[in-house]
């Protein structure tokens, strides 16, 4: 039996120059009878050869030359784009559209002026000649400025859908073509009683004000996703990496992950990675919205965009490109941004229906004016018309909520916080109760000593003895003492004898001295005498520190306190979220009075303490079933659960982690001063959303009756088409300028 | 009413009518993916106005590629977004730009313009169960 290698591949081959089935039959053939092709598929529409083959037996450059040689275009199919690359495409497409549609507005605006000089100033002309004039001035505007709302009017009208460009195209095109009969064959309607009634001017104003309309949309829609470019420009184009024992300069795409960086002060780090010499601090602000810079040295991770302040670092790569916090993060924006807001659903219904209705709305018009209006019919029915057409605007429904959570969400990106989506910042905006985990959350999650009494001994003696005996424990609390006396510079001893009391604490030998470290029941065990200092034991206990004492030689040296203590913004954070009217509950593990003293220290309503891990579920699960709307603030790896059942999870990072999959929001920075921030960004999100959606709804509601002259029954109040094509052009501008507002807030 | 407002009465109800037919119950082309090379499920879309096919079926579980190829510079459809994906796509025009997902739960999901105007249909069908997506 003989092995075959057989690598069967795919690509899709862009093909040009087919104009008929015929064509692609031909191509098709072509490629099908390509040795080591095994299929091949040529769509017409799309342009596009598809081929399965076998990669041992041909080459994607043969089918492209097979191709050619059946007498049509082909190119090898390029790569798919990177997100930078696909923003830089959309940059160039913008431009390049925003080029087009001044040069357009610029022609139809001097032609509108020109039409409008003609109509108001008399020329002591001929109407005939006026009226050719007329339509010399209009051509320009119809077949160039105005010609791709007709093209695209029936692109979409062969797939059955209409937009915008429909009621432009509809609502121009039957007033022209209605303006160029009467012009051409203005005899014919003169011997039927009929006076010739053109309406150039009115087509010609209304292309230039759509145009103008969708030019500032146009520019003001870029600016929309300005912020995800803002991230992407951060990352530096090159990078200094130590090779072969010399620092060269490389770009940033031949870097790879284990490259030694070399990062000098003032200059950005070029990718993710880990100090291993120098120490500097490190402004992470750009991605944690942290104000202040962060200390690094050797072992602490480092983040690809930040900037290098004080001193010179050399960092191992640990990932570049796609893998790094900074892509992780563009990615999630991006797809936040195509997740929709539940508020959408309704613009998305409406919208889905809109134009097809409008359509119907001005036959109707039409026809009552034509059967009930004053004469003469083709001045009123027609125009009348028009300005429905005109008037109404799918656009600014159709931006009303998507445009708001593309600002948004990108806002929030360049202050350090991530929402998944439209959806979740929705229920942000709609919470009453915000549950936040104590330890690690509200605190630093990481015990210290915070106090020492001695008697007669000196404090950094005591400390540097406990600490030297503590230093073999496994317990949490050991770890403080160790902390604190290297945080001193306390040379720490080798016990000579050390004893662990499962519940109580230590026992042991330190510098030939005795010593026992732990709570009263140990000191109780050992005869030592703890009343000198229970008072100061019990004051700790009231502020929610734990109390541990120290003996020496048998007898009591001293109490040492240590804490959990608060992060420097908890205060001012909760402080915010009840600006915001929110409940503020704190859930912690921990025992009722340490709560109690840190919920006073902050400024927390309530507290729920002792509730073990698996219990917090429930706990947010209770508040949901009060009929509370609920969001939990946790660390995201053991609150995982507890983030998932609250209607808003908020994983607070670690700076450099972004653990989105926990939570509908994440904050790159480790404290609370992101929560109130992402509330209130979501809360006037929607506040913008809804004036988007009112302003939208509201307008054509209004807009369309009197367009179509409800009010000239009553009043004699009936627009002009010119004057509808400047509201439908202003209407759709104001929702994005409106969105575009949350970029500052 | 005279002759000709019984003319253009009836005319345009027939133009009602035939708005009504042809943008909400004529239309739609229909495509059902081709598996090819390793499950995937293929569908070259066209965008122009619109999207041809408009009507895609696929098969749960398995990876869906859509290939949109956008045929024209109208800003409407520079984007397609996938409504319970959370895909939000930007299409460079004159470009084939391709979408891969796996469709886990089967159902009827809309995919459409950035703005809602032009609109598409993903049926996912399920494994010989229908078990529909909210």
């Amino acid at each position: 039996m003989t092995a075959t290698t057989e690598r069967l591949e795919h690509c899709d081959i862009p093909v040009s120059g087919m104009t008929c089935a015929a064509c692609s039959a031909r191509v098709q053939r072509a490629l099908e009878r390509t040795p080591g092709v095994s299929a091949a598929n040529v769509n017409l529409m799309t342009n596009q050869a598809t081929v399965d083959f076998d990669a041992a037996l041909v080459a994607t450059e043969s089918l492209v030359e097979v191709i050619r040689q059946a007498g049509y275009g082909a190119e090898a199919p390029g790569a798919q784009l990177a997100p930078d690359e696909l923003l830089t495409a959309q940059d160039a497409a913008r431009s390049q559209e925003i080029a087009t549609l001044q040069w357009k507005v610029v022609v139809s605006g001097i032609a509108a002026v020109l039409a409008m000089g003609f109509m108001l100033v008399p020329t002591g002309w001929s109407m005939q000649l006026v009226n050719i004039i007329l339509l010399g001035i209009s051509l320009p505007v119809v077949f160039w400025a105005g010609r791709h709302f007709y093209t695209r009017a029936w692109a979409g009208f062969r797939h059955h859908s209409a937009d915008m460009s429909t009621l432009i195209a509809v609502g121009t095109g039957s007033a022209f073509v209605f303006s160029v009969a009467m012009t051409l064959a203005g005899g014919w309607f003169t011997a039927r009683g009929l006076e010739p009634h053109v309406y150039y001017e009115a087509v010609v104003w209304i292309i230039a004000l759509v145009l103008v309309g969708n030019l500032l949309e146009a520019k003001a829609k870029g600016r929309t996703s300005q912020a995800i470019r803002k991230l992407l420009g951060l990352r530096p184009t090159t990078a200094r990496v130590v090779r072969a024992g010399a620092e060269v300069e490389i770009p940033l795409s031949e870097l790879t992950v284990g490259d030694i960086l070399i990062v000098r002060p003032g200059e950005k780090i070029p990718a993710d990675g880990a100090v291993i010499d120098g120490t500097s601090n490190v402004d992470e602000s750009m991605l944690t919205g942290e104000p202040l810079p962060v200390d690094k040295g050797p072992g602490d991770a480092v983040v690809g965009a930040t900037l290098n302040r004080h001193g010179a670092l050399k960092v191992q790569v640990t990932a570049t490109g796609g893998d790094t916090v900074l892509s992780h993060i563009v990615r999630l924006v991006q797809q936040a941004q195509g997740t929709k807001a539940p508020i959408q659903q309704l613009a998305d219904r409406v919208s889905a229906v809109f134009v097809p209705v409008i359509l119907c709305v001005a036959i109707a018009t039409f026809v009552i004016w034509f059967d009930f209006g004053p004469g003469p019919w083709y001045v009123h029915a027609l125009a009348a018309a028009v300005t429905v057409l005109v008037i109404a605007c799918p656009c600014a429904m159709g931006l009303a909520v998507p445009t708001a959570v593309m600002v948004a969400t990108g806002r929030g990106a360049e202050r350090g916080v991530l929402f998944k989506g439209g959806d979740v910042l929705q229920r942000a905006s709609e919470l009453d109760v915000v549950v936040l985990d104590k330890t690690g959350t509200v605190t630093e999650g990481r015990p210290t000593v915070t106090d020492i009494f001695t008697r007669g001994e000196g404090e950094a003696e005591l400390l540097r003895l406990a600490a030297s005996l503590e230093r073999l424990s496994e317990h949490p609390l050991a770890e403080a003492f160790v902390r604190a006396a290297h945080d001193k510079d306390l040379p720490l001893s080798e016990p000579r004898r050390f004893e662990v009391r499962a519940g109580q604490g230590v026992v042991g030998e330190v510098d030939e001295r005795s010593l026992a470290v732990g709570n009263a029941s140990l000191m109780q065990a050992e005869g030592i005498e703890t009343s000198p200092m229970d008072h100061r034991a019990e004051a700790l206990g009231t502020d929610g520190k734990t109390a541990v004492f120290v003996s020496l030689d048998g007898a009591l040296a001293g109490v040492l306190a240590i804490a959990d203590p608060i992060k420097r913004t908890s205060k001012a954070a909760v402080a915010d979220l009840h600006r915001l009217g929110l409940e503020v509950v704190m859930l912690t593990g921990d025992a009722r009075r340490t709560a109690e003293s840190v919920a006073r220290e902050t400024g927390i309503d309530r507290i729920i303490a002792e509730v073990l891990p698996d219990e917090k579920l429930d706990v947010i699960h209770r508040l949901q079933q009060e009929g509370k709307v609920v969001a939990m603030v946790g660390d995201g790896l053991n609150d995982a659960p507890a983030l998932a059942q609250a209607d808003v999870g908020v994983a607070i990072g670690t700076g450099t982690d972004v653990a989105i999959e926990a939570g509908g929001v994440t904050l790159m920075r480790g404290d609370l001063a992101g929560v109130p921030e992402a509330l209130g960004l979501a809360r006037r999100t929607l506040r913008v959303i809804r004036q988007n959606l009112f302003w939208a709804f509201i307008y054509n509601v209004i807009g369309v009756p009197i367009a179509a002259g409800v009010l000239y029954p009553a009043f004699g109040l009936l627009l002009t088409p010119t004057i509808a094509g400047a509201a439908m052009a202003a209407s759709s501008v104001s929702v994005v300028s409106n969105s575009l507002r949350l970029r500052t807030a | 009413m005279t002759a000709a407002q019984w003319a253009v009465t009836l005319g345009g109800i027939a133009a009602i009518g035939w708005v009504v037919y042809y943008f909400f119950i004529a239309g739609g082309v229909r495509a059902v993916a081709r598996v090819g090379a390793a499950g995937v499920q293929r569908v070259a879309i066209e965008v122009l106005g619109g999207y041809s096919p408009s009507i895609v079926t696929v098969r749960q579980g398995q990876p869906v590629r859509l290939e949109f190829h956008r045929a024209d510079t109208d800003s409407c459809t520079e984007e397609v977004v996938l409504d319970g994906f959370s895909i939000r796509q930007y299409l460079p025009a004159y470009q084939t730009t391709t979408i891969e997902f796996t469709p886990t739960l089967a159902g009827t999901y809309d995919f459409s313009c950035g703005m809602g105007m032009v609109h598409g249909k993903l049926i996912v069908e399920g494994h010989g169960t229908n078990d529909g997506h909210d």
